[in-house]
């Protein structure tokens, strides 16, 4: 099993849904987080005093699946959540040792 | 709003009319005088009444410019300072305010203030009194609303109130028995129809006194640089300045203190005209100023500006033209782009933008009066702005002094880190999360 982590473009969560679940991804978890990386924050003003937004905001997804999905998992948010311009994010897979379904008890690749 | 013109008004009115006394209300001779009393007190009643929604628009600005650890504290503030404002005004505020003198400088009438009994009315006057107390009231609640959002997120709650309790009690009502209560501001020709100097200026005033000795919010200004701290919730922000650009008809329009003529409602109408221009002239020049000089438009300017443009047009909304108003207005909103980050640059932390929009545009309202009056004397306007500006500094700077020396103003470093909602008031004002 592989666990996915992906950071990218807040405004490209439905593409990115409609892509997993395109490729038999059952379930997501997505939070809000903000950071850095190439792309810098940009200068704005409020009230006349100048501030950087270093920290640029960015919706972190998170996904397990079976190992047999994994590549197209990945190759399906790489297609959606892109821009072709900085900023577009990350994609990070880890291997996953287990996984349990709380309601049944059930483990492993039927429990995701 | 000079209570003796409407007297004087009202005694015309009723020249015909019994005397005073409420046994003989109904037998008034004269039933236009009847009409007049009735829409006189109507008028009263009608802009006290928006007046005290004013409140509601210092509330909800206040909370959208503060942080979100803070909102809780703030509205507590709000709904506090409203309060005391009201019962202070009753115990010794109104007497203080209309000692019944003539060009003088202090004076004070019986206290607490009478109100009127039962079925009772003093027909001389014109209006029912009570009326009069109200809408006298809720301008004395606006004055310390000021206050509270220049030295947001950074004063416990108690000595908050205490201030209040004192600029409402009697810093307030001084000022204000200078010049409408026929002191010797009203003696020299001072004129500030609805309050640009004794409401605004003062509760600007105030502000700063309480700004400069309370200090800016922890890591405001560090090796000289401004850390913004961006408000909560623009939507509040704008909620709070519609309300108050609503309540400002009441302010002004209802100082003309009479609509029992033609002349008056007509003159009443003016006043809204001229209000709405002024406050729409501080929008524009906002919106202008900012996308030149910044590239893009604040919206937190845009909503001072309207408030810039109502206070500047306060202290005259009467006389000018519509360009005028909006020149008045305009640069009132001027005023506002330009002062909040030189207030900046002076390390003097203004959380909401009260002392440009009610101090510098209260001033500038003021001193444009003969502009557009031209039987106001500059001379006296000066006067009235340096005096005012005098006498509130001095006692505002003793009180807030004598409560950083006694039980302190400002809450721990923790505290203040953590915020108000959690330190002082124990309820969040957005507890949602985690918490289903």
């Amino acid at each position: 099993m592989k666990f996915i982590i992906a950071i990218i473009k807040p405004f490209k969560l439905d593409d990115v849904r409609e892509a997993l679940t395109g490729v038999g991804v059952t379930g997501m978890t997505v939070t809000e987080v903000k950071g850095f990386g190439r792309q810098k924050g940009q200068t704005e003003v409020y009230r006349g005093a100048e501030y950087t937004t270093n920290m640029v905001p960015k919706l972190k997804i998170e996904v397990a699946c079976s190992s047999a999905v994994a590549a197209q998992a990945v190759e399906a948010i790489q297609t959606a959540a892109g821009t072709e311009s900085i900023g577009d994010g990350k994609i990070f897979t880890l291997g996953l040792e287990d996984a349990v379904r709380i309601r049944t008890g059930e483990t492993g690749d039927t429990a995701i | 709003m000079k209570k003796f013109l409407t007297i004087s008004a009202g005694l015309a009115m009723m020249a015909t009319a019994a005397p005073a006394l409420a046994q003989e209300v109904a037998e008034v001779a004269d039933p236009s005088a009847n009409t007049a009393y009735i829409l006189n007190t109507l008028l009263f009643l009608l802009g006290g009444f928006l007046v005290m929604w004013m409140a509601a628009g210092f509330a909800m600005l206040e909370a959208g410019l503060v942080r979100s650890k803070n909102v809780s504290m703030q509205c507590l503030k709000n709904i506090g300072l409203y309060s005391i404002a009201g019962i202070m005004f009753w115990f010794i505020g109104y007497s203080i305010a209309y000692p019944g003198f003539e060009g003088g400088y202090f004076g004070i009438a019986d206290f607490p203030y009478a109100m009127q009994g039962v079925g009772e009315a003093d027909v001389d006057t014109g209006y029912s009194v009570a009326s009069d107390w109200f809408f006298q009231m809720v301008f004395c609640a606006t004055t310390a609303s000021i206050v509270s959002g220049t030295v947001a997120e950074r004063v416990k709650v108690i000595p908050f109130f205490i201030f209040v309790f004192v600029l409402t009690g009697f810093i307030y009502p001084v000022i204000v028995s200078w010049e409408w209560g026929a002191g010797w501001l009203d003696a020299m020709g001072f004129s500030d129809f609805a309050g640009s100097t004794l409401v605004h200026s003062t509760g600007g005033w105030a502000a700063l006194a309480g700004a400069l000795i309370i200090g800016p919010r922890l890591g405001r200004y560090v090796n000289g640089k401004v850390t913004v701290m961006p408000g909560s919730s623009i939507p509040l922000a704008t909620l709070g300045t519609f309300i108050l650009w609503l309540g400002w008809f009441g302010f002004n329009g209802a100082s003309q203190l009479a609509m029992g003529t033609i002349s008056d409602i007509s003159d009443v109408s003016k006043i809204f005209v001229n209000t709405n221009m002024a406050a729409a002239g501080g929008v524009v020049v906002a919106i202008i100023l900012t996308q030149l000089l910044y590239k893009k438009i604040d919206v937190t300017m845009a909503l001072n500006g309207a408030l810039a443009g109502l206070v500047s047009i306060t202290a005259e909304p009467l006389t000018p033209s519509v360009p005028q108003a909006l020149l008045i207005g305009g640069i009132g909103g001027a005023i506002v782009v330009f002062a909040v980050p030189m207030l900046d640059k002076l390390k003097i932390d203004d959380v909401v933008g009260a002392i440009p929009v009610h101090l510098l545009a209260g001033i500038w309202g003021t001193l444009i009066v003969p502009f557009s009056n031209t039987e106001v004397p500059f001379t006296a306007q000066l006067t009235g702005v340096v005096a005012t500006g005098v006498f509130v500094m001095v006692m505002s700077s003793i009180v807030w002094f004598a409560l950083k020396y006694t039980i302190g103003v400002r809450p721990t470093e923790e505290q203040e880190m953590l915020g108000m909602d959690i330190a002082e008031v124990g309820v969040e004002a957005y507890p949602e999360f985690a918490k289903g």
